[in-house]
């Protein structure tokens, strides 16, 4: 079989298309190759997502621990510690299990011209329910940088921006918000690659892999069983996910750039990759 | 464990609980917890000891050595630390087997791997096949061991060659100054005050080592992970204790387990930062 041939089969078994079954045997290098890369569809997907969704959850968060009142602080306090005190390996069980056990309801949404139905067993699958877990995480993570960032705006932009008549939502949104930003880019940057890493870990917690539509780590660990040899297809992932946190600095680096632009050249802050977090 | 225990289906309420949650099974649930401690009591030393390694091979004279320390500093960034506790034990597993099989039966000559298998005499089997139940325990648990410290050390590594560069330059040049040979800057220069610049970093990954032993479970140790999935499934009436899906509970016990771990840890180490910034010329050190 020619790779070009694995490549129509196989690029996108991991979304349920193409050749249904895996390859059992004789499995060559271009196999793996494609079949991997076809599971980082979900690593993307599930780190696109969560990121972007997680991204808004994340500021009202940072904003509601800085808040004076009870009602937004002590919530948003207590969700950060519990998503950043605990292991993700152990929200996804804890979540994953909880869903089981909530009543199966299909609940229908009317649009108008459609109507939408609505199934709370989506969530035992990993598309939704694993997805809602990384967002609830992501959040607390950046939740807790964007806080200290906010924490650190240069109390002198404040009042400059008092001074000229800013208040409420303008001096927020015009002032607070942009600093804090620039501020919290670069650990942010950081907290994007660690959270596309940590996609990683959905199809080895509870979410079950639904007729063998796995992430890229699924199938390299699918591969690594198969062929006995673990020394193939785990370079394999090391390889893409190196190629796609090159890319997320390439594309966080544009942003950092733009929030920088109105600076001095020597107070821009660069890019730095720091250490890994493992949730 | 209790003597009215005997028969559990005459049973109600809080009497039915207590002898539900002290069966040989859930005693072996706790004495996961006791491996969590223990894993995390080892894997932090082991931890250092690969950093340090690592750290001082980074800053080696010689350049093979130079570029594999930076190779092990820098491979943790780019790649998921899953991948590595999927890919270190099976890995190590094979390399120990195969060595042993070139000094054990050097009269074998057929190739150790053959298509998809992984072909060793079999006294060259990690752990021997006629070995008893814990030795393989034992031989798992190890193994997941040096997978935690050799990621661990890379993290560390990390930390520690940012420690020693953050030691200020002019502190050095004074010592070079008085004629101290590199090594002996290292050693009494370096050495002794990189620990302030280190410990953040260092209190950091504590946080992280705490929360990355669930992995045990994919090491395919008997863990809490483990044990939680087991005792909390669905148990039917042939069962003494039959009971309904529990597990998403046993893993809320291991959500406050974890989080009182952290908690606790936490602020030990906020103590000691405080402690140990009395004094210092940081802006943590004047509040004080």
């Amino acid at each position: 079989m020619s790779c070009l041939q694995t490549i129509s089969d196989y690029s996108l078994r991991s979304l349920g298309y193409g050749e249904r079954l895996l390859p059992k045997a004789d499995i060559t290098l271009c196999e793996q190759f494609v079949l991997i890369g076809s599971g980082m569809i979900w690593n993307i997907y599930f780190g696109m997502f969560a990121l972007f969704f997680g991204f808004f959850f994340a500021t009202s968060l940072a904003l509601g621990k800085n808040s004076k009142f009870w009602l937004f602080n002590a919530p948003s306090r207590a969700f950060i510690f519990i998503f950043r005190g605990s292991p993700l390996f152990i929200q996804f069980f804890f979540a994953y299990d909880l869903f089981i056990i909530i009543p199966k309801l299909g609940m229908d949404i009317e649009l108008g011209f459609l109507t939408v139905t609505v199934e709370t067993r989506w969530l035992t699958k990993a598309w939704l329910g694993a997805l809602i877990v990384l967002f609830l995480n992501t959040s607390a993570y950046a939740a807790e940088i964007f806080y200290g960032a906010l924490r650190a705006v240069p109390s002198r932009d404040i009042e400059a921006a008092d001074s000229f008549g800013f208040s409420g939502m303008k001096k927020f949104r015009r002032i607070i918000w942009p600093t804090m930003m620039r501020l919290a880019w670069p650990s942010y940057t950081n907290e994007a690659i660690f959270l596309f890493h940590a996609t990683t870990l959905v199809f080895f917690t509870g979410f079950p892999a639904w007729r063998q539509k796995g992430d890229a780590i699924y199938y390299a660990s699918y591969f690594a069983e198969k062929t006995f040899n673990p020394f193939v297809p785990y370079p394999i992932v090391g390889f893409y996910f190196i190629l796609f946190t090159l890319l997320i600095i390439g594309i966080f680096s544009i942003v950092n750039k733009r929030l920088n632009r109105h600076l001095a050249p020597n107070d821009q802050s660069n890019l730095k990759i720091r250490l890994n977090l493992i949730r | 464990m209790f003597s009215y225990c005997a028969d559990p289906n005459s049973l109600e309420g809080l009497l039915w609980l207590s002898c539900y949650i002290t069966t040989p099974k859930h005693m072996s649930f706790y004495n996961s917890f006791l491996v969590v401690m223990l894993l995390i009591s080892l894997a932090a030393p082991l931890a250092m000891a690969f950093g340090f390694a690592g750290s001082i091979a980074s800053r080696s004279s010689i350049l093979l050595v130079r570029y594999l320390g930076k190779g092990y500093l820098a491979m943790i960034r780019g790649i998921p630390d899953i991948v590595f506790f999927l890919f270190i034990p099976i890995a190590l597993d094979q390399a120990f087997e195969y060595l042993r099989h070139k000094v054990l039966c050097p009269e074998v000559t057929e190739a150790v791997r053959q298509g998809n298998d992984f072909v060793v005499c079999s006294v060259a089997k990690l752990p021997l096949s006629s070995a008893s139940e814990w030795v393989h325990d034992l031989y798992g648990f190890s193994l997941a061991l040096l997978a935690f410290g050799f990621v661990f050390g890379a993290f560390t590594g990390n930390v520690l060659s940012g420690a020693i560069a953050a030691v200020p330059k002019s502190q050095l040049e004074t010592a070079e100054a008085y004629g101290f040979t590199p090594r002996q800057i290292f050693r009494r220069i370096t050495l002794p005050q990189m620990w302030v610049y280190a410990l953040p970093g260092l209190s950091n990954l504590w946080m992280i080592l705490i929360k990355a032993t669930p992995l045990l479970f994919l090491l395919g140790i008997e863990d809490i992970v483990y044990w939680a999935k087991e005792l909390g499934g669905i148990k039917t009436g042939v069962y003494d204790y039959p009971h309904p899906d529990w597990r998403a509970w046993y893993f809320a016990v291991l959500m406050i387990f974890y989080l009182t771990l952290t908690y606790v840890s936490q602020s030990v180490l906020d103590r000691l930062s405080n402690r140990l910034s009395i004094g210092q010329a940081t802006m943590a050190g004047k509040a004080n």
